[in-house]
C-alpha cells in the first residue's frame, strides 16, 4: 500500500511525501511512489502515537472499561501501542497475568498492548513481584501505579533489581501521609469548595525521592503525570546534572486549572490533582524544553455509578484515550508551543526510547504504525461518543481541532474515521 | 421571594436574597418570643431532614422551625457508612422526591452533597451544613443575631477565631458578612487556617489581639479534640493560651462588643466560662435566632407554590 500526498512529520520536519508499506513496515519514502494507495491529501501522517500510561481494567474490572473496548478507544485516539498498568485484579504482578492480557490483546487485534508489571506482590509494598518472570512473558516496564512504594530502602531494590532485566520503574508520586484524604489540590478553589485539599509536596516530596535513587544508585527512572510546578523544576534540575531521569504529563494538567472543581463536577476528580495556573504553565514550559519526555493520558476510564456519587466518594480517573491528541494538538502546536515534530516526540518518538519500544518514528525499516489525522479538523468534545467504556471526561462539550482519520498497525488499517 | 431553588449555601445567595431572609427572620423572631408558635406559612407541605451527621442542635431547630409552621416532618438519621454501602445519594432523593416531599434538609459529611441531591430532586433543598463547604443557615442566624443587636450589619467589624480550616460556619459567614458590608477579621494557628481565605475577603490577622482590635462581634469556632490528635497543636491547654479568646484579648474589642459561638463550646478552650455566660454572649441568643431563620428559609423557599 502507499500512502499518497501526505505531509509527513518526520524527526527534522514536515514534507510532502509518499509512503510505500511492505509487509507491515515502511519500505519506501519518496515523491510519485506508484502502487495501490491511500489518498491523503490534506492530512498530516505521524509516527504511530504511543500512550505509556493506559488503564486497560481487564482483568477484574470489565465494567469500566476490557481490553478491547480500551483498544478500540486507544486506535481511535490514534494511538498503536499502548503499556497498561498493573491495577488490575488479580494485580499484574506475576507472569500469567503478563501472559492474560497479551493473548487478549492479540485476540483482539487492534494496537499493540504492552503490559507493565507490579513493583511489589500485589501492589502491596512488602515483596518484590515476579519482575523477572513477568519481563520474560513480555512486561515492558514496572509500576506500583496509583501509589508509591512506601519503603524507601524497597524502591531502591526494586530499581536496582529491575535494572538487571533492563526493567525502569515508572513512579507514581505521592506520599500518602501528606495527601492524607485530600481529593483535589490545596489551594483556594479547595477552600472554596470545603473538599479537603493536597499539597504539591505531597507529590514532589517522592519526585525528589526517586531523584535521589537514581543519582545515588547511576539508574534510570521515570516520573508519572506530573502536574506541579515544583516537581517538573526538579526534574529539570535533576536532568541538568545528568541523573537519568524522565518524566511524562497528561492534557488535563496542561489544559485545566483547579477552578474547574467549583462544580463538584466528580469528572474533574483526578489523581494528582488538577493544579493551579502556575502549574499548567510550567507543565506546558516542561514539555516545551524537554524536561517534561512526554505526553500520556493516565487513561482511567470508570463506570457512570463510580462518578454519580458525591465528590469525596467518587473514584479518581480521566478517560483520555480519545481525546489526547485533539487537547495536545490543540494546547501546544496550535498554542504555538511545540512545533508538530515536537509534537510527535512527545507522543511517539519519546515513549519509545524511554521503554525501548520498537517504532516511535517515521524511517524505512520502521514498523508501518502510523496515525494520520486532519489537523483542519474542528470538532466538539462528545463523551457519549466514545468508544471506551469510560465516558469519564472534564472535557465534554470543548471544541478542538486535530481529528484522527486513519490509525495503521503493521500496516493495516485499524481505524478509519 | 428566592431566586434559587435552594439553599445550598451564602456563596450562592445575593445580598438581596440574604437581606430578604434575614427580614423574614426578624418577624418570625418577634413571633417566637411571643411564644407564638402556630403559624400556618407551611400547612400541607413536607419537610424531611435527612442527617447524615450526627446534630442535635441544628436537627431539632429545622425541625421546630417546620412544625411551628404546621409542616408535616419526617426525620432521617442515615449513618454516613450507609451511603458507602448501601443507596446512593441520588437514589435515596429520588425516593424522597416520589414520597412527595416539599423539602428536604441535608446534613453530610461530604462537601458538595447538597448540590448533588438538589441537581437529583425536585423539590427545595436546604444545606444544613455539608463537610468543610457552608453552613448557610448557622451564617444567617449568626447574622441575624447581629442585626437584632445592631439595627444593620453593614459596617460592622466580625472577629472569627478558632478553627477555620474545618469550619463550614467561617466560611459561609464570610460570604454573608462580606455581601451585607461587614468587615471580618480571622485569626488560628496556621494549621487551622485554610489556603486562600483572605482571597475571599477575609482579613487574616498575625495576632488575637489584632484581629479583635476594635470588633464588634467576636466569634469563636469550636476546637475538635481529634485535631489535636492529627497534629494540628500539641494541646486544648496549649490552643487556650496561646490562641483562645479571654477577658484580656476582648479588652481589645469595642467596648459591649458581642461574644458569639455556633455551638457546642468547649468551655475555657475557644472562650473562657466568663465569656459564655457574661452579659455580652449572645451564644443562647443564637438559638432562637436560629428556629427564626429557618422558619424563613423555609417559608421563602416554599412560598412561590403558594
Amino acid at each position: 500500500m502507499v500512502i499518497k500526498n501526505a505531509d509527513v512529520v518526520l524527526k527534522d520536519g514536515v514534507k510532502k511525501l509518499d509512503l510505500r508499506i511492505e509487509e507491515g513496515r515502511i519500505a519506501e519514502l519518496g515523491k510519485g511512489l506508484k502502487g495501490e494507495g491511500l489518498d491523503c491529501t490534506g492530512l498530516t501522517v505521524l509516527p504511530g502515537l504511543i500512550d505509556m500510561h493506559v488503564h486497560l481494567r481487564e482483568p477484574g474490572f470489565e465494567k469500566k472499561e476490557d481490553i478491547a473496548s480500551g483498544s478500540a478507544a486507544a486506535v481511535k485516539g490514534g494511538f498503536t501501542q499502548i503499556c497498561c498498568m498493573p491495577n488490575t485484579r488479580p494485580v499484574t504482578d506475576n507472569k500469567v497475568v503478563v501472559s492474560y492480557i497479551l493473548n487478549r490483546a492479540k485476540e483482539v487485534g487492534l494496537c499493540k498492548v504492552r503490559p507493565v508489571g507490579a513493583i511489589t506482590e500485589g501492589q502491596e509494598g512488602k515483596n518484590l513481584a515476579a519482575i523477572g518472570a513477568m519481563k520474560a512473558a513480555g512486561a515492558v516496564a514496572l509500576s506500583e501505579d496509583g501509589k508509591s512504594v512506601l519503603s524507601t530502602g524497597l524502591m531502591a531494590n526494586a530499581m536496582m533489581y529491575a535494572a538487571d532485566f533492563g526493567l525502569k520503574c515508572l513512579c507514581h508520586c505521592e506520599d500518602a501521609s501528606l495527601v492524607d484524604g485530600g481529593v483535589v489540590n490545596e489551594g483556594y478553589y479547595s477552600t472554596l469548595t470545603g473538599l479537603k485539599g493536597s499539597i504539591r509536596a505531597a507529590e514532589d516530596v517522592i519526585i525528589a525521592r526517586e531523584i535521589c535513587l537514581a543519582e545515588s544508585l547511576s539508574l534510570p527512572v521515570h516520573i508519572c503525570h506530573v502536574s506541579t510546578y515544583s516537581g517538573v523544576q526538579l526534574i529539570r534540575e535533576a536532568k541538568a546534572r545528568g541523573v537519568q531521569v524522565t518524566a511524562e504529563t497528561c492534557p488535563h494538567y496542561f489544559t485545566l486549572t483547579d477552578a474547574v472543581i467549583a462544580s463538584f463536577d466528580t469528572n474533574t476528580k483526578v489523581n494528582p490533582p488538577i493544579r493551579e495556573e502556575k502549574d499548567r504553565l510550567a507543565v506546558i514550559e516542561g514539555l516545551k524544553d524537554g524536561t517534561l519526555d512526554c505526553i500520556v493520558t493516565d487513561h482511567a476510564p470508570h463506570h457512570a455509578d463510580d462518578k454519580s456519587v458525591e465528590y469525596d466518594l467518587a473514584t479518581f480517573g480521566i478517560s483520555g484515550l480519545e481525546t489526547s491528541f485533539a487537547l495536545s494538538y490543540t494546547q501546544l502546536v496550535k498554542g504555538g508551543v511545540l512545533t508538530p515534530e515536537e509534537l510527535a516526540d512527545r507522543m511517539s518518538g519519546a515513549p519509545a526510547r524511554i521503554l525501548g519500544l520498537e517504532g516511535g518514528g517515521i524511517a524505512v525499516g520502521a514498523p508501518a504504525d502510523l496515525t494520520i489525522a486532519d489537523l483542519h479538523a474542528k470538532w466538539t468534545i462528545d463523551p457519549a461518543a466514545f468508544v471506551s467504556k469510560g465516558k469519564n471526561t472534564p472535557f465534554g462539550g470543548r471544541e478542538v481541532f486535530g481529528a484522527v482519520r486513519y490509525t495503521l498497525v503493521d500496516g493495516e488499517i485499524k481505524y478509519q474515521g | 421571594m428566592l431566586n434559587h431553588k435552594d439553599v445550598l449555601g451564602l456563596y450562592d445567595l445575593s445580598a438581596e436574597e440574604i437581606d430578604e431572609i434575614l427580614s423574614v427572620g426578624m418577624s418570625m423572631k418577634k413571633l417566637l418570643k411571643q411564644n407564638i408558635k402556630r403559624l400556618p406559612h407551611l400547612q400541607g407541605k413536607s419537610v424531611t431532614t435527612l442527617f447524615y451527621e450526627n446534630s442535635t442542635r441544628t436537627r431539632c431547630s429545622f425541625e421546630l422551625a417546620a412544625k411551628y409552621m404546621g409542616a408535616h416532618v419526617v426525620n432521617i438519621a442515615a449513618a454516613s457508612s450507609s451511603v458507602q454501602k448501601g443507596e446512593t445519594l441520588i437514589d435515596t432523593g429520588k425516593t424522597l422526591d416520589a414520597m412527595k416531599n416539599d423539602v428536604i434538609v441535608i446534613r453530610h459529611p461530604m462537601g458538595g452533597a447538597p448540590r448533588l441531591l438538589a441537581k437529583t430532586v425536585k423539590a427545595h433543598v436546604v444545606n444544613a451544613g455539608d463537610g468543610m463547604n457552608e453552613h448557610p443557615s448557622q451564617a444567617l442566624l449568626d447574622m441575624l443575631t447581629m442585626r437584632e443587636n445592631f439595627g444593620r450589619i453593614a459596617g460592622l467589624k466580625v472577629a472569627i477565631l478558632g478553627d477555620i480550616s474545618h469550619s463550614r460556619v467561617a466560611k459561609s459567614n464570610l460570604f454573608g458578612l462580606k455581601k451585607l458590608g461587614a468587615e471580618v477579621t480571622m485569626y488560628a494557628p496556621r494549621t487551622l487556617l485554610p489556603t486562600g481565605i483572605g482571597q475571599m475577603g477575609a482579613k487574616v490577622c498575625a495576632s488575637r489581639e489584632e484581629a479583635v482590635e476594635g470588633a464588634d462581634v467576636v466569634m469563636g469556632l469550636r476546637i475538635q479534640l481529634e485535631r489535636q490528635h492529627a497534629g494540628n497543636f500539641p494541646s486544648l491547654g496549649e490552643y487556650a493560651g496561646f490562641y483562645g479568646v479571654d477577658d484580656g484579648v476582648m479588652r481589645y474589642a469595642k467596648k459591649g462588643a458581642l461574644v458569639m459561638h455556633p455551638g457546642p463550646v468547649n468551655r475555657g478552650v475557644e472562650l473562657t466560662s466568663a465569656l459564655i455566660d457574661g452579659d455580652t454572649s449572645r451564644i443562647e441568643e443564637q438559638v432562637l435566632s436560629g428556629i427564626a431563620v429557618r422558619m424563613a428559609i423555609l417559608f421563602l423557599l416554599t412560598k412561590e407554590e403558594v
